[in-house]
């Protein structure tokens, strides 16, 4: 067992991960109405292609991608595509986003699906497009494209890290993955290792959860690689650089990646989601959400497919309490506040947390700022979380900036503590959207600067080329015009000539 | 003192001769004053300020001949960096201008006859077409100028604002916290 370390900051939160692990997973049902957003990953949206009235097979691809930073929708069951819509969007603004609405005929029939060779003969680029193809991201909340993160680019992998900390309060979901399908998340970790060709796989989990380390430490003699740690529970320790600091005892640069330090992570679910894409060929067409909070009367996990509605799981766990007040995707740090729970469930879907008013702080309660500095204490990244409040509020983009505003992971830990309940991460979050806002309005000014400017170029050149052409088409004409000239009076002596010779002839007789 | 007044004298030719390749070799083409400002504008293109486009109210912005709350797009903010910049006082946007919606054309394609005029009238080329062919705005590339709508002989070009979508979204600024006195 390798030696831990410690990251500064971070707080102890009372975990109330029992309450949804007392029974076992359950399964949804397919629902009536399936909508699955085109839009559920970091990047740009996938480009639908299905049109209404199409009958999709399960596990066929209904939108494919053209950037580089993006993921493939699979359709999650076979039925016939009804419509498509825009529909409010699993995100902070609820903005209308497209999405294919599946009604599904109950056959649950699969697409046509050849067996792959064995990974191990596979060439790592061939599996990353395989788990590219299989639109598979970040399960852990932020849904990043997975296949980005399996190119080691020229480095030599030391370790992949999966990272099984899940350190939010509420969040089972990994957990219960870890108990009950450890076997699926070895094979991940597997064929993850070999794609990356990695040394070591490092699993790391807090010591809260007992039965998953316990489940997964059985496989730990099987291969020599691997390595099942058992790190403190402290928040944010599954934070992706908080978690790197524990075991290895380095930091990530500011603004720089894992792979800065031969390291990879990715969430535990994620390995689960590779194990299936290419063992079973199973594109990640569903997931396990942990629905709980005191909001709703059986908190439990739920596997569910991906565009199932919101509500549809709440009434699995038992429906909403007679408080239930708010609707979190995410857990309680950093979710996001939902409209209505007719939103879809998509790939970052970890957690619905449904709070009541007890259970919240009351917005009316903030106060003015005390520069008490508790805040800086436990700031995880050793940010100084005040004066990055106070440039937010005077809206000093450029100071924000310079005091590294990007290097925020937005865990939340400066807001829990302030005494005056200031809520600061959303200080932080509308100071980073206004940058990249600002950022993306330069890019089109420069854009259309450059444009402008082409266009003069281009005025002035057909100008200068058409005066060209006009003087030229003078100078032949003056040019032609000496010509006509010479030839008249060629013509004329050519007439007197003929004259003084007829008058000669005339003489002569 | 003859040879103070040497030193001085070689150090007096040695410094022309710097001074004077420097200002042969280092030499700014334009002003770089007007360039800073150009960089500040908004880039729109639209006119609306009564010069022909960005840079020619950058120029005469630096020149000190044009007011410095004139640049619509650009709004409060931009008047309140020109300022900085300019070192000038900062003036609000005239209130007849003080509503500006971002807004892209849009070319109702049923309609367009293909007279190529917004063609023409375009600033920054982002209409494609031609002559008596349907033409379409290249959205990504549209200022939103509104410089196509005149020309237009039969009004089939729309401003609509641009719509919010979760890429542009930008979060909204809490609430600042509640003031007690005493």
């Amino acid at each position: 067992m390798g030696k831990l370390y410690t990251f500064p900051g971070g707080i102890h939160l009372a975990d109330h991960k029992s309450v949804s692990t007392q029974s076992d997973i359950r399964q949804s049902a397919i629902p009536e109405r399936l909508f699955v957003p085109l839009d559920q990953h970091i990047g740009p949206a996938a480009e639908c292609v299905v049109s209404k009235g199409d009958s999709v097979l399960k596990g066929q691809m209904i939108g494919r991608v053209s950037e580089f930073i993006s993921a493939p929708v699979h359709a999650p069951t076979s039925g016939t595509v009804i419509d498509i819509q825009k529909f409010p969007a699993a995100h902070a603004s609820a903005l209308p986003s497209d999405v294919v609405i599946i009604e599904p005929d109950g056959k649950d029939e699969w697409q046509q699906r050849s067996p792959l060779a064995s990974y191990e003969k596979m060439d790592p680029s061939e599996l990353r497009n395989i788990i590219r193809c299989a639109g598979i991201v970040g399960l852990g909340g932020a849904a990043f494209p997975t296949y980005i993160k399996m190119n080691p680019v020229g480095h030599n992998i030391g370790a992949l890290i999966l990272n099984g900390a899940e350190c939010e309060p509420w969040i089972t979901c990994d957990d219960m993955l870890m108990r009950t399908h450890p076997g699926d998340i070895i094979e991940g970790a597997k064929i993850m290792r070999h794609a990356l060709q990695a040394t070591r796989v490092i699993i790391a989990i807090e010591d809260n959860k007992p039965q998953a380390v316990a489940s997964l430490r059985s496989y730990e003699g099987e291969y020599e690689w691997l390595e099942v740690q058992e790190i403190p529970t402290s928040y944010p320790t599954g934070g992706e650089k908080q978690l790197i600091r524990i075991l290895t005892g380095r930091d990530v640069p500011s603004q720089g990646l894992p792979l800065d330090l031969d390291l990879v992570v990715q969430n535990v679910a994620t390995a689960a989601a590779v194990h299936y894409a290419i063992n079973n060929l199973q594109p990640l067409i569903s997931r396990i959400i942990t629905v709980t909070g005191p909001g709703v009367k059986s908190p439990c996990n739920i596997e569910a497919l991906i565009g199932t509605p919101m509500s549809d799981l709440i009434e699995l766990a038992g429906g909403y309490t007679d408080d239930a007040d708010r609707l979190i995707m995410g857990g309680p740090m950093m979710g996001i506040t939902l409209k209505t729970d007719a939103t879809p469930v998509i790939k970052a879907t970890n957690c619905l947390l449904v709070q009541t008013p007890e259970s919240q702080r009351d917005a009316s309660a903030t106060r003015a700022c005390i520069r008490c500095g508790e805040c800086v204490k436990v700031c995880p990244m050793r940010l100084l979380p005040q004066q990055l409040y106070w440039y937010s509020r005077s809206r000093n983009f450029d100071q924000l900036q310079r005091h590294n505003l990007f290097d925020c992971i937005e865990c939340g830990c400066c807001a829990e503590v302030c005494p005056s309940h200031i809520p600061l991460v959303q200080y932080y979050r509308f100071g980073k959207s206004e940058i990249w806002k600002k950022e993306q309005e330069s890019t089109k000014a420069g854009l259309a600067r450059q444009r402008t400017e082409a266009r003069q170029e281009r005025a002035e050149r057909i100008k200068a080329e058409r005066k060209a052409k006009h003087a030229k088409a003078k100078a032949a004409k003056a040019a032609a015009g000496d010509d006509k000239q010479t030839e008249i009076k060629a013509a004329v002596a050519r007439s007197k000539a003929k004259k003084a010779e007829q008058q000669s002839a005339t003489e002569k007789l | 003192m003859i040879l103070s007044i040497l030193t001085l004298a070689a150090l007096a030719a040695v410094f022309g001769l710097l001074l004077g390749y420097a200002s042969v070799h280092f030499k700014i083409e334009g002003d770089p004053l007007v360039d800073q400002v150009d960089s500040l504008l908004p880039q729109t293109q639209c006119g609306q300020c009564g010069y022909v486009g960005c840079r020619p109210y950058a120029t005469a912005l630096v020149e000190g001949e044009a007011e410095l709350n004139l640049c619509v797009p650009g709004g409060d903010d931009v008047i309140a960096v020109l300022a900085e910049t300019l070192g000038r006082e900062a003036k609000p946007l005239s209130d007849e201008h003080a509503a500006h919606v971002p807004s892209i054309a849009y070319i109702i394609e049923d309609i367009c006859i293909g007279c190529t005029k917004c063609i023409q009238a375009c600033p920054v080329d982002a209409i494609v077409g031609a002559a008596k062919q349907m033409h379409t705005v290249i959205i990504e590339e549209c200022t939103g100028c509104e410089l196509c709508v005149p020309p237009c002989p039969v009004e089939c070009i729309d401003m609509l604002p641009i719509r919010a979508c979760t890429d542009t979204w930008t979060w909204p600024e809490p609430a600042p916290a509640m003031q007690t006195v005493n």
